[in-house]
């Protein structure tokens, strides 16, 4: 056959302008374009922005959103929301740190029942969204409301008050501490773990999106759920896993929450879902699924961290943060709804 | 079970299926028999039951009458997934592909391939272009650029990108839902030469069409579906493109429908005419105007 001669060559002929075209269709492009604009502004406006220092504060804040990023915008991608994802980091430290101090048990046990606790609510959240056929907004706006009135309804049972006891005296705490709370400090840069934790997922997370073939079915089952299942792909046990995903995510940043500070308040979580979801679409995840990229959540949170402290920095009012991530999030919005159409539809 | 062979081996058989919605009978005692290197051509108007027929046979729906064989073994299919399993591939008109995802990676859902080295984790990227792009060549598809979305490609490129990756893995028989509807007659032509294509490579068939011109192009068989029931099924030696029109059209309401349109100048006698009957609830065709030539198969349904 003669034909993978002709291919090599015509692939060689038509290589530029198809590198190009990917380019321009990537899901990430507008949130680095987005990335390096702030860090520009910041860098002008605000002296302190260009520190060491300042920059190991920006990577933390963008961490405690990355961390979530990763698994929320991968279901995004597989056509998802999950409401519940913000108090579930919650959850996850009040269950850690009651279940350790009620039990007097090391901590570790703790942090195990957590994750049992969250990948539970991951796995329900699938469930009933499989079974029901409801769609994911309305069965996680009722898991976060249930989990909403848990945290407090339990903790105050328990506890007495809205916070738990510290477990800073507690067998198991340091080394706890370490993994999840500890900190590096390179030539003035402060690295928490929690960074080491969000690029781990960040790599393991674009790797099975991208080079697996259970990716290939987040994106499917997000891109068209029917068009999936026809040729064989499990839809609901996808999105369930995909759910398991959040509820490990929450755990690790849960745990964290917990071995830094040493007790927890349980109202606290709520509204962050919506910032995790940020990320995701500033990084480039299609609102209706199938489309999107684990790194341009990365970038999202990258840019939540940096707008949150520089803002801090240039001595602005922090009340516009708010404003400024709504106007970023509708740009962003608009920004992928125009690449979907140039990726579906574009120039032949 | 039926056991003559003609033209090749029987690939599957249905007989007197038939599936209740609730209250609703969408189809009843239909009747359809699938031999290898064969196209049978299911033909029917808008909810004449075609799209219960094929749910049924890709395994999306469950029969609840009748017997189902595939390679002569009694099935109740449960998922596409078993289906498939049974060699049995489907095209969807409409959900054929997910558009946003690059040709190769459609090509691949549901069997992707992994590499040796990471234990069949990784994906075998590069592989899976390559065999994309050589599997289409043989189909005679000329994709030199498979890393584009599928939704790029024009309706008639995405239903043959479609009918070669059902090919290439190893369907034995191949259902078509409506693969012209949305085409223009170019590109239906197209269509129709990998119909054929995947014929001649051994395959069974069954196309799924209202469009009686495209289907006496390439069948084999035509079996035609009228609410939900066989109104018809003939091998190509005994009907001509004509009949198979003339049926298809409506048959005899055709003939009604064109006898009350016609000009009122043509003096017709009979005051029937310009007093037409309601006939019964659920009736879709015209008046019952003549009540010399009734048809036996205009029996209407009562849900």
């Amino acid at each position: 056959m003669s034909t993978p001669d002709l291919l090599a060559r015509d692939g060689l002929l038509d290589g530029r302008p198809a590198a190009l075209r990917r380019l321009l269709a990537r899901p990430e492009l507008g949130a680095l374009i987005a990335a390096v604009a702030v860090f520009l502004v910041f860098a002008v406006v605000a002296e302190p922005f260009l520190r060491v220092s300042s920059l190991g504060t920006v990577l933390y804040a963008a961490s405690t959103i990355g961390i979530m990023a990763v698994p929320v915008s991968l279901l995004m991608i597989g056509g998802e929301f999950d409401l519940s994802a913000g108090v579930l980091v919650t959850t996850a430290a009040l269950t850690s740190s009651m279940v350790s101090y009620q039990l007097t048990a090391v901590t570790w046990v703790g942090a195990l029942v957590s994750l049992a606790t969250t990948l539970a609510v991951g796995w329900f959240n699938g469930w009933m969204l499989g079974r029901t056929k409801l769609p994911s907004f309305i069965v996680t706006l009722g898991t976060f409301l249930m989990l909403t009135g848990a945290n407090l309804g339990v903790t105050k049972a328990i506890s007495g008050t809205v916070s738990t006891k510290s477990i800073a005296d507690m067998e198991g705490f340091a080394a706890c501490r370490w993994l999840f709370a500890s900190e590096v400090t390179v030539g003035g840069l402060t690295i928490k773990a929690t960074v080491w934790w969000w690029l781990g997922l960040l790599v393991v997370g674009s790797w099975v999106l991208l080079r697996t073939r259970f990716g290939n079915w987040i994106f499917a089952v997000g891109g068209d759920a029917d068009a999936a299942r026809a040729v064989g792909v499990p839809v609901a046990r996808t999105k369930t896993v995909l759910y398991l995903g959040v509820g490990f995510g929450a755990w690790v940043l849960g745990q964290h929450l917990l071995f830094s500070f040493d007790t927890v308040q349980s109202g606290e979580g709520v509204g962050n879902e919506l910032i995790y979801i940020v990320a995701a679409v500033i990084g480039g995840c299609l609102i209706t699924g199938g489309y999107g990229s684990v790194v341009g959540s990365a970038l999202g949170a990258l840019i939540f961290g940096m707008a949150s402290k520089g803002i801090i920095y240039a001595q602005w009012n922090p009340d516009w943060f708010k404003f400024f991530l709504g106007a970023m999030l509708l740009l962003a919005a608009l920004l992928n709804a125009y690449v979907k159409r140039r990726a579906e539809r574009g120039p032949r | 079970m039926s056991t003559e062979v003609t033209t090749g081996t029987e690939l599957l058989s249905l007989e007197g299926v038939g599936k209740s919605y609730g209250t609703v009978r969408a189809l009843q005692d239909v009747s359809l028999t699938l031999r290898a290197g064969e196209i049978s051509c299911v033909l029917g108007d808008n909810g004449a039951g075609k799209s219960t027929l094929i749910k049924i046979i890709s395994g999306l729906h469950r029969h609840d009458e009748g017997r189902y064989t595939v390679d002569g073994e009694e099935v109740r299919l449960d998922s596409p997934r078993q289906a498939l399993d049974r060699g049995i591939a489907t095209v969807y008109q409409d959900l054929a592909v997910v558009p946003l995802m690059p040709v190769w990676r459609n090509f691949f859902l549901g069997s992707e391939r992994g590499t040796r080295r990471w234990g069949g984790l990784r994906l075998d990227a590069d592989g899976m272009r390559a065999t994309t792009r050589d599997a289409l060549a043989r189909m005679g598809i000329d994709l030199q650029d498979v890393d584009r979305p599928i939704g790029t490609l024009s309706g008639g490129q995405r239903q043959c990108v479609a009918i070669a990756r059902a090919v290439h893995f190893g369907a034995k028989v191949l259902i078509l839902d409506e693969p012209t509807a949305a085409l223009g007659v170019k590109q239906s032509g197209v269509v129709l030469k990998y119909v054929t294509a995947a014929r001649d490579a051994g395959l069974g068939v069954v196309l799924i069409t209202h469009n009686p011109h495209h289907a006496y192009l390439v069948g084999d068989h035509f079996t035609l579906l009228k609410r939900g029931r066989m109104a018809g099924s003939h091998p190509r030696a005994e009907i001509s493109l004509e009949q198979l029109t003339t049926e298809m059209a409506g048959g005899s309401d055709l003939a009604e429908l064109s006898h009350e349109l016609a000009r009122p100048s043509a003096a017709d006698p009979r005051p029937s005419a310009a007093d037409p009957r309601p006939s019964g609830p659920g009736a879709t065709g015209p008046g019952d105007t003549d009540p010399s030539d009734p048809d036996p198969r205009e029996e209407r349904q009562q849900p």
